[in-house]
């Protein structure tokens, strides 16, 4: 019973990537924690050992009242802190270079392009080349990189599937851009990062890495019948709502993600629909 | 209770007052808490330090400005609306009024009560001025559809050089308050370190205004 | 008539915040009444309330951030006990209730526990440290408290009309615009930080140009205490970075009241303006905090091994380092905002710089010890704690600034952990080392140790049994702020961290035993000498607690530690003690209602302009302004302390040292 909860920390998604973006940043982690307990390690134990060695009462010990400065022990401790900081700071810039989220995958094939728009409270996906969009559910083929241009429909929030790496924010009237892949098919947890409000706990969505022909078939089968995404359903998804099932839509209008990106579609309205009163309750209604 | 905190060194202050009547009392050499340098300088550092941090204030608002200038959302621009005449005036004013305010605090440290009033009256006529300019400006700008409401520029452009005008307008009252200082009660030692506060704070907008009108009026309007 | 003010402000449907207030309503009757019937309403009004006494005044701020350490942290538990419980379920308490917690937990904890607590303790010991009599401006630093007062009392009032801010302690736009919250909640926040930014501002003048320009005869720079030179540097911050968050939080104001365009998702707003804005006053707000917590560590470590500081001028120069380049480093708020590869790298290494400095000071503590005589007092203990603490939770932050790693782990529980790792460990250890250490000095008779040894290991076992789960969760994916969850290997991670709140809690009890523990025992705790650790600094050279005007005649400073350098040449050449030079009258700044009156006022405006009732707020100013002009008015400055009573003060007190054989 004290195992699981060990075995599940093993098993984080931060440190269980499913993608080489993911992969990269535990590197990353790893290496920068190990550089700095070199560190921080035998300082502890230095503090432990001075403290206990040094106490008033172990007559053993020298007592140098005046010993409070030493040129050699000056140089150490401002040198090997500098040392560290210059390797850590070339991790720093050759980390942020690799892994920008606005840097393209290096790989074969051409990316899938996914318009991700943060609505109050759910995940709306576009798929503008497919012709189709979704709520709350990201389907991709496994093994081919993801290009995510990203907007806000209303406040700021982030986009997050751990287990693939990198977050982005999305802010209203800017897109932002993050290239994932996942390499193997799974189902992967998806969510918001940044707070954005009441329903913020259930902005969380499953992220489905599938083979390329399941792929295929599922984008078939949601061009057939269903919902439309068009201004006026965009309107009623971008209303204060939670999303709890997934929903599939057709998308008629490819050019709907720029028109939601430039405000020719407002961003979504907040607690009271139209102007704020001045008299509105303290709770939000929904 | 008292008489612990006796014993342990504490007396009532209150009970320790001056033997004689109040309004007497000149100090020999007016000394800071900590007895080294005088109140006057101590005071000045002080509020040099407090100007310090406005114009840190002032330099947040600046750099909001620049930032959300070109953002007219389809409105007017500064080229549009910025009138330099006007500008050039209100720059006189304040500058003439730094200079009738250095007149004033010439006649404080010569105890000149009648040039200090003359000279602080003018001061307020020319602060007056500069404000009724820029509120002219403001009211014909918002009669326009060009208010602070309209677009992220002019929410800018409102906030910056509101924000200064407010400052003169507190300047004002702050002028008056003295004036009123130094008519009832002279050219005290603590009414002059006032002044000298006063003096430093009046000529610091002059200087945030050069910059303010650089920045807004003569690179907005030549854009 | 009153604005959006109405009854049904009242949340009578919403047993927590009910109970609650009424909870807070009978204690603080219970209290009033007490007072009243012990009739020491006088003696508060004269001595405390009215005081412009740097020593009172540094009290009060105390006082201020314990009462609401309470409050933050019974936010705490209950943040801790609602996801503990909320595992697919919505807890007990709903989502408009739970954001305004947590909203008010990090508001009241940074603004209202940690500043107060700091400007405090710098207040306190900062003009006794400096040979001084009191700060360079009293009434302003009265009335720099009785703002910040002002805003924990129009938070805490949000409990019962109204609501609190519901977008975390940061209020980010467009969530914190009228449109995303159009109640009252952001306006109380607003208001309450614009009023007491302005009197925190009004306290960083004042101790910047306290220690740059009072001292004592022969009180160089270089002889400063170490304590003094972070205060310095504290409150140097403090005025450059204050001014951005009064212009920041009054462009979201103007936003709000009158329909401006900052931030807004429309007409041009931008929302990157507010968080590079915000972040570079919130920056060197978190180096405001701890960098005074630094100097309480020196002092600490310092006195309790027998020995000097070591490596004084690394030590200066790391602080002055730090005080710059807290300036440089905001960015690393928001590295997943997209800046770009350049940008972000940059930022992350000049925030790795910045633990070269801080790294510096741990190597210097460490060597203080190293050749002393250490004795475990309770401050010892927290320097201690805190330096093992510290430094893992500053390893975390510089993991963080590293953009890849923060790329996974922003606004995680990791970054949870991060920060409370280095305020609790350093800020809030730093202040309580504070507390036990100079708790004597303020109040004649020191804590009980024992009781201060046993808060501590609980509160050090309950920081770590609540915060490194946190961790853990954050490298499970799990984010913060929420209100409920549905993934079940997250749910023993936070139970542990429940446990370790509980924890901590017993910590804080132990705390408030040991202080009632201590007043009713203080006669056998008492402090006669003034020098119960046998301290360096001049704050030990005076009695316990110092007469109002802290030394009967100026010490002469001869070298750093000046007071251990008094006491040497005391040993060498005994027979001294009253001065050469007699005694004289000694001038003393006058009490004033001033900060009390204005305060007041400031209550009241702060209140209409958040309930929109325009008259009362033109009210409230104008009396604000009239108690300005009258205190402007008044003829007497100073008061006289007749010579004759110095002496007799100071004779009494040497007289005490003498007998318990310690020496001048």
């Amino acid at each position: 019973m004290g195992l699981a909860p060990l075995l599940s920390a093993c098993k984080a998604d931060v440190l269980d990537p499913a993608g080489p973006i993911g992969l990269a940043e535990k590197t990353i982690l790893i290496d920068s924690v190990a550089i700095m307990l070199a560190i921080v390690v035998p300082t502890i134990a230095a503090i432990a050992g001075f403290a206990w060695w040094f106490r008033a009462s172990n007559t053993r010990a020298t007592y140098l009242p005046y010993w409070a400065y030493s040129g050699r022990i000056e140089m150490i401790v401002w040198g090997i802190p500098a040392l560290v900081i210059i390797l850590l700071g070339g991790v720093a810039w050759i980390g942020s270079h690799q892994l920008d989220p606005a840097e393209p995958l290096v790989s074969d094939t051409p990316p899938l392009e996914v318009q991700a728009v943060s609505l109050d409270w759910k995940w709306l996906f576009i798929y503008p080349a497919q012709g189709i969009a979704t709520v709350n559910q990201l389907v991709m083929p496994a093994g081919v990189p993801v290009h995510f241009t990203l907007t806000s429909g209303s406040v700021m929030n982030a986009f997050f599937i751990p287990r693939l790496g990198s977050m982005i924010y999305t802010m209203n009237g800017m897109t932002t851009q993050l290239n994932l892949r996942a390499d193997a098919a799974g189902v992967f947890r998806g969510q918001s990062s940044h707070f954005s409000g009441d329903g913020f706990s259930d902005m969380h969505f499953d992220a489905r890495a599938v083979p390329a022909a399941q792929f295929a078939a599922w984008i078939e089968a949601a061009r057939g019948t269903g919902p439309v995404l068009d201004a006026n359903s965009y309107a009623a998804v971008a209303k204060q709502t939670t999303a709890p099932e997934p929903i599939t839509m057709r998308l008629l209008d490819p050019d709907l993600f720029q028109k939601i990106v430039t405000r020719a579609l407002p961003p979504g309205p907040g607690p009271v629909a139209g102007r704020p009163d001045a008299s509105v309750p303290s709770r939000s209604e929904r | 209770m008292s008489g612990a905190r006796a014993a342990a060194g504490f007396e009532d202050p209150d009970r320790a007052g001056p033997a004689g009547g109040s309004g007497q009392h000149q100090p020999a050499a007016e000394r800071a808490a900590g007895g080294l340098l005088s109140k006057r300088i101590v005071v000045g550092y002080g509020f040099w330090i407090f100007l310090l941090s406005d114009i840190v204030m002032f330099s947040a608002f600046f750099a909001t400005y620049a930032v959300l200038v070109d953002e007219t959302a389809g409105g007017p621009s500064g080229r549009d609306l910025f009138n330099l005449t006007n500008v050039a005036i209100e720059t006189a004013c304040l500058l003439a009024s730094s200079f009738t305010c250095g007149l004033a605090s010439i006649a404080a440290r010569t105890r000149d009560a009648p040039w200090f009033h003359l000279a602080m009256a003018v001061t307020f006529v020319l602060g007056v001025a500069f404000v009724s300019l820029e509120a002219r400006e403001f009211a014909g700008m918002v009669a326009r559809g060009a208010g602070p409401t309209r677009s992220a520029f002019l929410s800018a452009f409102f906030t910056l050089v509101g924000c200064h005008g407010l400052h003169v307008s507190a300047g004002l009252l702050w002028l008056l308050t003295m004036m009123a200082q130094v008519f009832a009660k002279g050219f005290r030692a603590d009414i002059l370190r006032r002044i000298l506060c006063f003096s430093l704070f009046w000529h610091a907008l002059d200087i945030i205004w050069v910059a303010l009108f650089t920045v807004v009026y003569l690179m907005g309007a030549g854009q | 008539m009153l604005g959006k003010l109405s009854w049904s402000a009242i949340p009578f449907d919403q047993p927590i915040p009910m109970v609650a207030s009424g909870v807070v309503a009978v204690a603080i009757l219970g209290v009033l009444a007490g007072v009243f019937l012990k009739g020491w309403f006088p003696y508060l009004w004269r001595q405390w309330i009215t005081s412009v006494d740097h020593k009172r005044i540094g009290v009060m701020y105390v006082v201020l951030a314990m009462v609401m350490l309470l409050r933050g942290f019974a936010d705490a538990i209950m943040m801790r006990a609602q996801q503990a419980f909320a595992f697919q379920s919505q807890g007990y308490l709903p989502p408009e209730h739970y954001d305004q917690i947590f909203s008010a937990h990090g508001t009241m904890m940074i603004f209202f526990v940690a500043m107060p607590f700091m400007i405090g303790l710098m207040n306190f010991v900062v003009p006794l440290q400096l040979g001084a009599r009191d700060v360079a401006f009293p009434t302003l630093n009265s009335v720099g408290f009785w703002l910040t007062a002002t805003g924990a009392l129009l938070v805490n009032i949000s409990l019962v009309v109204g609501e609190f801010a519901r977008t975390g302690w940061l209020p980010y736009p467009p969530l914190s615009e009228i449109a995303y919250s159009p109640g009252v909640g952001v306006d109380y926040y607003l208001w309450a930080l614009e009023i007491s930014g302005a009197g925190t501002l009004l306290s960083g003048i004042n101790l910047v140009t306290t220690v740059l320009k009072i001292h004592a005869p022969g009180m160089t720079y270089l002889r400063m205490p170490m304590f003094c030179w972070t205060a310095l540097a504290a409150n140097l911050l403090i005025v450059a970075a204050f001014p951005i968050l009064t212009a920041t939080l009054a462009m979201l104001l103007l936003d709000r009241y009158l329909g401006f365009h900052f931030f807004t998702n429309e007409a041009g707003g931008n929302v990157m303006m507010f968080m590079n804005l915000i972040w570079a006053w919130g920056h060197p707000e978190v180096y405001i905090l701890v960098l005074p917590a630094f100097g309480v560590f020196s002092e600490v470590i310092s006195t309790f091994s027998r020995k000097p500081l070591f490596g004084y001028r690394s030590m200066v120069m790391a602080t002055m380092a730090i005080c710059i380049l807290s300036f440089t480093v905001w960015l690393h708020h928001f590295f997943t905002m997209g800046a770009g590869a350049d940008v972000n790298a940059i930022f992350g290494i000049a925030s790795m710089i910045i633990a070269v400095p801080t790294g510096v000071k741990v190597f210097n503590w460490l060597f203080t010890m190293y050749g002393g005589r250490v004795v475990y007092s309770t401050a010892m203990l927290w320097s201690l704690g805190f330096m093992v603490t510290f430094l893992i939770g500053g390893m975390t932050g510089v993991l963080l600034a590293v953009p890849p790693a923060d790329f996974v782990l922003h606004n995680s529980l990791f970054l949870v952990a991060h920060f409370h790792n280095v305020i609790i460990g350093g800020v809030l250890f730093g202040g309580f080392a504070g507390y036990n250490y100079w708790f004597p000095k303020a109040f004649g008779f020191r804590l009980h140790d024992g009781l201060g040894r046993a808060s501590f290991w609980c509160w050090i076992v309950g920081f770590y049994v609540a915060f490194m789960p946190l961790y853990v969760l954050g490298l499970m994916g799990m984010t913060r702020r929420m209100q409920h969850y549905d993934v079940p290997e997250w749910r023993p991670w936070l139970l542990v961290a429940a446990v370790g709140a509980v924890i901590i809690l017993a910590g804080i009890v132990l705390q408030i035993a040991q202080l009632v523990v201590s007043i009713r025992r203080r006669e056998a705790l008492r402090d006669t000498t003034g020098d119960p650790w046998d301290g360096r600094s001049l704050e030990w050279a005076t009695a316990s607690p110092p007469p109002a005007f802290n030394f009967a005649v100026l010490p002469r400073i001869e070298g750093r530690d000046a007071y251990w350098v008094i006491k040497r040449r005391a040993r060498e050449q005994p027979g001294g003690g009253t001065p050469e030079t007699g005694y004289a009258d000694i001038e003393m700044p006058r009490n004033s209602p001033t900060g009390f009156i204005c305060a007041f006022f400031a209550t009241i405006m702060g209140f209409a302009l958040i309930w929109h009732i325009w008259w009362m707020v033109a009210l409230a100013f104008a009396g604000a302004y009239a108690t300005f002009v009258m205190f402007a008015w008044r003829d007497r400055d100073e008061d006289i302390i007749p010579a004759e009573l110095v002496a007799r003060i100071d004779r009494a007190y040497l007289a005490a040292r003498g007998a318990a054989g310690s020496l001048p």
